[in-house]
């Protein structure tokens, strides 16, 4: 069963990685971006019941990978809305410039 | 190639795996931002069932709760606080889109030649302990107490930094 998972969190990492490189709203690439952690979520806990050395240690990791990408979306939002703030925009290729 | 046996955990698989690419999919295509976000909680709702046939039921709960939770209406609020009626233009630039889809097929097909051609050793015996919970909490509270402390002050430091991003600014 383990390649069938690891197949499985390729698939998502690549569509998230698409998802990043060509959607222009930058909510839709914060979004991208958690789907892409959420697929490496996958391989680790996939790793901690197929590896060689199974234990609790992946899903240990796993939460800690859940933790900072809760504090990465917040930032993220945050600083999305101070940019639509100045700019009156979220796309972004429009966010070329540090400043106004 | 595929030696797969049929078992009630690989139909459970499928079915989770088919949630899961249907809604990263429709998170690609769609049309409007909030739609991608509902699409999105799909995949994360997958993402608890297939932790749940890994038996880490503790992880697969706080999936939930964080991800098709939290990080969800997050980044609703995000939409509503920016754009309303947010929806995805036309593509302006064809060159990137096929450049950026060959960047990720080709990523994929490496991943997926690396993936059949390893052979994976035998998996050991898993334990996962009579209470996961139980386990998870034991082990957070003793081998790894430092990284634990450090997450709650990463996590703290976040959100006061969120506020004082998104506050408005005084003198505007």
């Amino acid at each position: 069963m383990l390649p069938s998972y690891l197949t499985m969190a390729a698939i998502l990492f690549c569509i998230g990685l698409y998802g990043a490189l060509v959607k222009r709203n930058a909510v839709v690439v914060l979004l991208s971006l958690e789907l892409m952690l959420n697929a490496v979520n996958l391989n680790l806990i996939a790793f901690s019941k197929y590896g060689v050395a199974p234990s609790l240690t992946g899903q240990i990791f796993s939460l800690f990978t859940i933790t900072v990408a809760a504090a990465e979306a917040a930032i993220g939002v945050a600083i999305l809305i101070a940019l639509f703030r100045l700019r009156g925009t979220v796309n972004v290729d429009e966010f070329n410039k540090m400043r106004r | 190639m595929f030696n797969i046996d049929f078992t009630g955990e690989f139909a459970a698989f499928f079915v989770f795996s088919a949630i899961m690419i249907c809604g990263a999919v429709l998170m690609i295509s769609l049309e409007k931002v909030v739609h991608m976000v509902i699409s999105m909680a799909a995949v994360f709702l997958g993402l608890a069932g297939m932790y749940v046939l890994l038996e880490a039921e503790f992880v697969a709960f706080v999936q939930v709760l964080i991800y098709a939770g939290a990080v969800s209406i997050l980044m609703i609020f995000g939409i509503m606080m920016t754009k309303h009626q947010a929806a995805e233009r036309e593509p302006a630039k064809p060159l990137h889109e096929t450049l950026a889809a060959i960047g990720a097929l080709s990523l994929f097909g490496v991943l997926f030649y690396a993936i059949r051609s390893t052979t994976f050793p035998e998996a050991g015996n898993f334990n996962p302990g009579e209470d996961n919970t139980m386990a998870i909490g034991e082990l957070l509270y003793t081998g790894y107490v430092i990284p634990f402390e450090l997450l709650s002050v990463l996590l703290t430091v976040a959100f006061i930094g969120a506020i004082v991003l998104a506050k408005k600014e005084a003198d505007e």
